[in-house]
């Protein structure tokens, strides 16, 4: 078992060693860049780099560039001081991220979102894929845990978004799922109603930094139950999501 | 003495304009070998300028980072067992992260079936608690840890908090869940948790009441 353990973390070891390639180099621009002994402002500065001197960048932690000068020295440079950096042709280094350009041509959207249906708590998972600049279908799974029943709920809709481009952009849904419905009883065992629902919706989505945004929706689902007698759910909900 | 002052200034005059000429033809003569040697010059430099634009896209970004975790949970009237699940989260800044997790343990009778020796109250399957959850975390207090004296290690003592679902006893409630953790960097790729959480969630397996249920957990994760 041990053995096996070390065989293992060797093979992990020389895996992360294989690859050692070479790294881009940036010209520091600046008088000097400062290198921090960890990707946080709060690291101490243990190294500084002069200006016209390169340094190789080799791997990246949120904001935080983890970079080797030519004397071989690593340190942890922040996003703000490698962006007055020069490529060796002379150019700005872009560290650029993605921004708002990039929300209005996402592809792929996942997120998180939490609220009250029917004034029980809910979460939901959504995925969504861009068939367009102003439609994406979206396929959605929620679990709504109240005091008497909880339920699982699958969705899939259309999202209507009119002005794809704005900031905080407003957006239209209609969609179609089904409803598992289990009585809360911890003694007898009851059967799982299950019922077909639609539903739509109004909400917006904010771009707030990044590859993330911030969503808020309501929607109104109606339940076709099997006794010919519809029920309708209010959901209120908001979270965090982001694109790629 | 005016005639003398003359005399001084046209000398001068005439010296300057000797040296004028002089170096004006000295520097046409170096300007044109210069631009013979910037011929050849250029010819030995051109294989050495390499046009390399930087791709930031090549730069290996450790914002991920998933991680299995064990430990004992303490559900509450149900005892304290071992829990074992896995955690992803995604470091936004270097002081937020968000993070999703998913464990299950296992629950011992109460001591009301202890005592009484009568019929359990649950199943074996019901006795069975998953938990799943969404938090957002913080990183309070960053800093280093030394070991000995060649040894520094980045560590960060969290917060963190969120909503989730528990399963327990044939039934899904809503979770919310807090505490506080300490990461501790091995490398830059390899991190050594410890955390302790309280998950609080109603139940009316006694008749209504929330419960508290203290979770302590040590676990490895890996950032990619």
């Amino acid at each position: 078992m041990r053995a096996g353990l070390c065989a293992l973390l060797l093979l992990v070891v020389t895996l992360v060693n294989a690859d050692e390639d070479v790294y881009p180099e940036v010209k520091v621009a600046d008088p000097y860049i400062e290198l921090h002994t960890g990707p946080g402002k709060g690291y101490p500065i243990v190294h500084v780099v002069d200006r016209g001197d390169f340094v190789e960048v080799i791997k990246r932690k949120t904001d935080w560039f983890k970079v080797r000068t030519a004397k071989g020295k690593i340190g942890w440079v922040s996003r703000m001081q490698m962006e007055k950096t020069l490529t060796p042709n002379g150019e700005v280094a872009e560290f650029v991220d993605a921004g708002l350009g990039d929300f209005s041509k996402r592809r792929w959207e996942m997120g998180l979102v939490g609220g009250t249906f029917n004034g029980a708590p809910v979460m939901t998972v959504y995925g969504a894929y861009a068939l367009g600049a102003n439609l994406s279908a979206e396929i959605s799974a929620s679990q709504v845990t109240g005091d008497f029943s909880s339920s699982d709920l699958v969705n899939f809709n259309l999202l209507s978004q009119p002005f794809s481009k704005w900031r905080y952009s407003p957006f239209f849904t209609l969609g179609l799922g089904q409803i598992t419905t289990s009585p809360s009883v911890t003694l007898i065992q009851v059967e799982d109603s299950q019922d077909l629902i639609a539903h739509m919706g109004i909400g917006i989505k904010m771009y707030l930094t990044r590859r993330f945004i911030f969503r808020a929706e309501y929607k109104n689902y109606v339940g076709f139950t099997s006794n010919d007698d519809n029920k309708e759910f209010e959901e209120w909900k908001a979270g965090f999501a982001f694109f790629f | 003495m005016e005639g003398r002052l003359r005399v001084l200034f046209l000398t001068n005059i005439l010296s300057g304009m000797c040296m004028l000429l002089v170096s004006s033809t000295a520097w046409s003569v170096g300007a044109e070998t210069n631009s013979d040697d910037d011929e050849s010059q250029q010819q030995v430099i051109q294989p050495q300028i390499e046009r390399r634009t930087i791709d930031v896209d090549t730069i290996d970004t450790e914002d991920f980072e998933i991680a299995i975790f064990s430990g004992l949970y303490s559900a509450e009237d149900f005892g304290t067992n071992m829990v074992i699940g896995a955690r992803v989260a995604y470091h936004v800044t270097e002081s937020i992260f968000f993070e999703a997790a998913y464990a299950k343990t296992d629950t011992s009778e109460t001591s009301y079936e202890t005592l009484s020796g009568g019929a359990p109250l649950l199943s074996d399957s019901d006795r069975e608690l998953t938990y799943y959850n969404a938090s957002v975390g913080f990183n309070l207090l960053p800093g280093e840890a030394f070991i000995g004296k060649g040894w520094a290690f980045n560590t960060a003592l969290y917060v963190i908090g969120g909503v989730g679902n528990t399963s327990f006893a044939n039934d899904d409630r809503f979770t919310v869940n807090f505490g506080a953790g300490y990461r501790f960097l091995a490398t830059d790729w390899l991190a050594i948790h410890l955390d302790v959480r309280n998950h609080i969630f109603d139940t009316d397996l006694f008749g209504e009441k929330t419960t508290n249920n203290l979770e302590f957990t040590g676990g490895f994760s890996i950032f990619f």
